[in-house]
C-alpha cells in the first residue's frame, strides 16, 4: 500500500527534479492539444450553427488533404492545389446540404449524427478511391526543426500549428460576433424557427457553416498531413478530438482551445510521469477519463450553454 | 384479405395482452421458429451457417442489448464493443476457471459479469446526457479494450495475446470448440436469442420498460411522476450490458473460435449501433431487421459484381463497398428515419385492408 502511494507520488518528485524537462512536456502537451483543437474546431461550428453532431469531421480532414496532397503530385504549384482543395471542400459542403441535410431537417439529433457516420464512411471510400490509400508525404514548405530555448526543446511545425490555430480562433471568433453572417449563424443555432421566421436562410447557413467547417478541416489536413503524413489513420484522430470536444463545450469555440490544451497537456503528462507505473499506451483513453471526470463537475463542459430543463 | 383481425375476439386479459394478440401473428411467428430450428439446419450449409446465420443471431442479440439502452431508456452508447468484450473474457475466465460448469451458464454469468461493468460505467449518465453521455462511454470502449490488452491475467498469460474457444460439451454434444459443427453452434445461439428475446420483449412492455420510455421521453417530467432516474438508468445499463455482453461471449464462442480485443474495437459498436438505427429505436423487432441488413449488405456488396460479370481490384472493390454501405445508410435515414421496423408496421396496416381500398 505504501508502495503504491510513493509510486503514485514519485512523479512529483521528478517534475520537481528537472523543471526543465518538465517544461519541456508541457510545451509538448500544449502543442499536441493545439493540433486536437484544430480537429474540434470543425466540430463545434457544426454543432453551433446546425445542431449536427458531424461524426464526418476526422474524414474531411482525411479527405481535404488527400485532395491536396493529390493535386500537388499531379504537378501543380501549392497555391492553385490549396484554392482548388477550398473548391473542393465548399462544393462538398454544397452537396452535403443538398443530399443528406435538406431531406433530414427536423429530425432527432441521434438521426443526423448516424447519417454523418454514413457520409463518414462514403467519403473514406472517396477519398481512397479518387487519390489512393497509400501513405503519402505533404510537404508545403512548413520547416520541421527543433531549436533550443533556453535547454527547451522547441519544434518549429508545432509552433507553426500553435500560432495557426491561434489565427484561425481569432478569425473565427470575428467571423461570428462582428458580421452580419456570424449574427445569422449565431441565431440558426439558437433557434432554428425563429431564425427562419424573420428571414434568415437556412440553406445557405448551412452550406456556409459546412463550408466554414471543410476549410478549417484543410488547415488541420495540412498541419496533421505535415507532421506524420497523409494517410487512413487521420480520419481517426476524430476520436482524438471527441475529449476535447465534451471538455470544452459542443457549442465554444474558445472552449475548443482550452479544451484541446487541457487534454493535451494532462494527456502528455499523464503518459510521461505516471504512464509507466500502468503498464504505458494510455493515451488511447486518458484523454476520455479526464474529461469525463471534468464532466462530473460540469455537464455542459467548461464553456458550454448552460443546460436549462424545463418540464 | 388474409392478414385481418376481424372475428377474433379476446374473452380474457391473458388472450388481450398477449405478445401477438392477432392469430395470423401467432402462426407466422410459430412458422418462423419452426423453419428456424428444423428447417434451416436441415438445408443450409456450412457457409451461410457460418458466415451468414451465427453472425446475424449474435448481432441480433448485441443490438437488442443496446436497442434497450437507447431506443427504449434513451442512453446514446458507444460502447458496445466494450461491453462485448467483457462478456467474452470473463466467459474466457469463467470456463477455464471452472470447466466442469456448463458452457450455457458460462454465458449467462458472463452476461451478469458485463452487467456489473455496465453499472460502472453507467454511473456517468445520471449527470451527463446526449452527446456528452455518447463521448463519455467512449471511456469505456477505449478504457476496457486497453485493460484486456494490458493486463496478462485476462487471456491466462498466453503469449499470443487471443482467447480461444476451449472445447466444451453438453449432453455429449459439442457445443464449442474447433470439434463443434456450425449446425449445433447455430442451434445454440439460436435458442439464446429467442429466450432472451422473449425475456426482452416482456421487459419492454412491463413496468420497466414503461419507466425507460418515460425516461427517454421527458426524464424531469418521469421523475415528477415517480420514476426514479438513478435506479432506471442504472437498470437499463445492466440488463443492456447482459444482453451485450452475452453478445461477445458467443461471438467469440460460437462464431469466432478465437479473438483478440481488435475484435471488439470502436467498429463494432458503431456496427450495432447502426443495427440498433437501421432496424428501428425502440423496436425489439427491429433489433433483429438491423442486424440482418447490416450482415447482408457486405455479403451482397462483395458478390453482386461477381454475380454480374464485374471484374475490378481488391482495393477498388472494397473503396466501393464502403461508399455504397454509406450511402445506403444516408438512404435509408432519409426514407424512413424511424427503422425497418417501422417500414414493416407500415407495410402490416396497408395489408390489414388488402385488397380492399378502405
Amino acid at each position: 500500500m505504501i508502495d503504491l502511494l510513493l509510486a503514485v507520488l514519485r512523479p512529483f518528485a521528478e517534475i520537481a527534479g528537472s523543471p526543465a524537462f518538465f517544461v519541456e512536456v508541457l510545451i509538448g502537451g500544449i502543442c499536441a492539444g493545439l493540433m486536437y483543437s484544430l480537429v474540434a474546431l470543425g466540430f463545434v461550428l457544426i454543432f453551433k450553427a446546425s445542431g449536427v453532431f458531424n461524426f464526418a469531421q476526422g474524414v474531411m480532414v482525411l479527405f481535404a488533404a488527400l485532395t491536396l496532397v493529390g493535386l500537388i503530385e499531379r504537378g501543380l504549384p501549392v497555391v492553385l492545389a490549396l484554392a482548388l482543395t477550398m473548391l473542393v471542400m465548399i462544393l462538398l459542403a454544397f452537396a452535403i446540404e443538398r443530399v443528406v441535410l435538406r431531406p433530414l431537417v427536423n429530425q432527432p439529433q441521434i438521426i443526423l449524427f448516424m447519417a454523418t457516420i454514413g457520409l463518414n464512411f462514403f467519403l473514406e471510400g472517396l477519398g481512397e478511391m479518387a487519390w489512393g490509400a497509400n501513405v503519402k508525404k505533404l510537404d508545403v514548405g512548413i520547416p520541421d526543426h527543433s531549436f533550443m530555448v533556453k535547454g527547451v526543446q522547441i519544434n518549429e511545425l508545432e509552433l507553426t500549428a500553435a500560432l495557426t490555430a491561434g489565427a484561425l480562433v481569432t478569425i473565427l471568433a470575428v467571423l461570428f460576433q462582428k458580421t452580419r453572417i456570424g449574427r445569422a449563424l449565431r441565431a440558426v443555432a439558437d433557434d432554428h424557427e425563429a431564425a427562419l421566421s424573420i428571414g434568415i436562410p437556412l440553406k445557405t447557413i448551412w452550406v456556409v457553416v459546412w463550408s466554414v467547417a471543410g476549410l478549417v478541416a484543410i488547415v488541420a489536413g495540412i498541419m496533421w498531413g505535415a507532421k506524420s503524413g497523409v494517410q487512413f489513420s487521420l480520419s481517426l484522430i476524430a476520436l482524438k478530438a471527441l475529449p476535447v470536444l465534451i471538455l470544452g463545450g459542443f457549442e465554444s469555440v474558445p472552449g475548443a482551445i482550452l479544451g484541446g490544451l487541457i487534454i493535451g497537456v494532462g494527456e502528455k503528462i499523464g503518459e510521461v510521469y505516471w504512464g509507466p507505473l500502468v503498464g504505458g499506451a494510455i493515451e488511447n483513453w486518458f484523454a476520455y477519463v479526464l474529461a469525463l471526470a471534468f464532466l462530473l463537475v460540469r455537464p455542459q463542459g467548461l464553456f458550454g450553454e448552460k443546460i436549462i430543463e424545463r418540464v | 384479405m388474409i392478414y385481418r383481425e376481424a372475428g377474433q375476439f379476446k374473452t380474457t386479459y391473458a388472450a388481450d395482452q398477449a405478445i401477438f394478440p392477432i392469430l395470423q401473428d401467432r402462426v407466422f411467428v410459430g412458422l418462423v421458429l419452426v423453419a428456424a430450428f428444423v428447417a434451416v439446419p436441415l438445408v443450409a450449409n456450412e457457409y451461410w451457417l457460418q458466415a451468414v446465420l451465427i453472425p446475424f443471431l449474435i448481432y441480433a442479440l448485441a443490438a437488442l442489448g443496446l436497442n434497450l439502452l437507447t431506443g427504449y431508456a434513451g442512453q446514446l452508447s458507444l460502447g458496445t464493443g466494450g461491453f462485448m468484450a467483457v462478456g467474452a473474457y470473463s466467459a474466457f475466465k469463467i470456463t477455464t476457471a471452472f470447466p466442469w460448469l456448463n458452457v450455457l451458464v458460462v454465458f449467462v454469468l458472463a452476461g451478469v459479469v458485463a452487467a456489473g461493468v455496465g453499472l460502472v460505467f453507467g454511473v456517468p449518465s445520471l449527470r451527463i446526457k446526449g452527446f456528452y453521455l455518447a463521448v463519455a462511454t467512449l471511456a469505456a470502449q477505449f478504457f476496457l479494450i486497453w485493460l484486456f490488452n494490458k493486463v496478462p491475467w485476462f487471456v491466462n498469460y498466453a503469449s499470443s495475446g487471443t482467447i480461444t474457444a476451449p472445447p466444451r460439451s453438453l449432453l455429449g454434444v459439442m457445443l464449442t470448440g474447433p470439434l463443434a459443427t456450425a449446425g449445433v453452434r447455430y442451434l445454440v445461439a439460436l435458442s439464446m436469442v429467442v429466450v432472451w428475446a422473449l425475456v426482452a420483449k416482456n421487459l419492454v412492455r412491463g413496468r420497466v420498460g414503461r419507466s425507460w420510455m418515460a425516461i427517454r421521453d421527458r426524464d424531469i417530467a418521469a421523475e415528477i411522476i415517480g420514476v426514479r432516474p438513478m435506479r432506471t438508468k442504472l437498470l437499463a445499463f445492466g440488463i443492456s450490458s447482459f444482453y451485450c455482453g452475452l453478445a461477445g461471449a458467443e461471438f467469440v464462442f460460437l462464431y469466432l473460435g478465437s479473438a483478440e480485443t481488435l475484435a471488439f474495437d470502436i467498429g463494432l459498436s458503431f456496427l450495432v449501433l447502426f443495427m440498433v438505427i437501421i432496424g428501428g429505436l425502440g423496436s425489439v423487432l427491429g433489433s433483429f431487421l438491423g442486424a440482418a441488413f447490416i450482415v447482408l449488405v457486405p455479403i451482397f456488396l462483395t458478390n453482386a459484381p461477381h454475380a454480374v460479370g464485374l471484374v475490378m481490384p481488391v482495393a477498388l472493390q472494397k473503396q466501393i463497398e464502403l461508399m455504397v454501405f454509406g450511402g445506403l445508410i444516408i438512404f435509408f435515414l432519409i426514407v424512413e428515419p424511424r427503422g425497418l421496423a417501422r417500414l414493416w408496421q407500415i407495410t402490416k396496416e396497408k395489408l390489414r385492408l388488402w385488397p380492399f381500398p378502405h
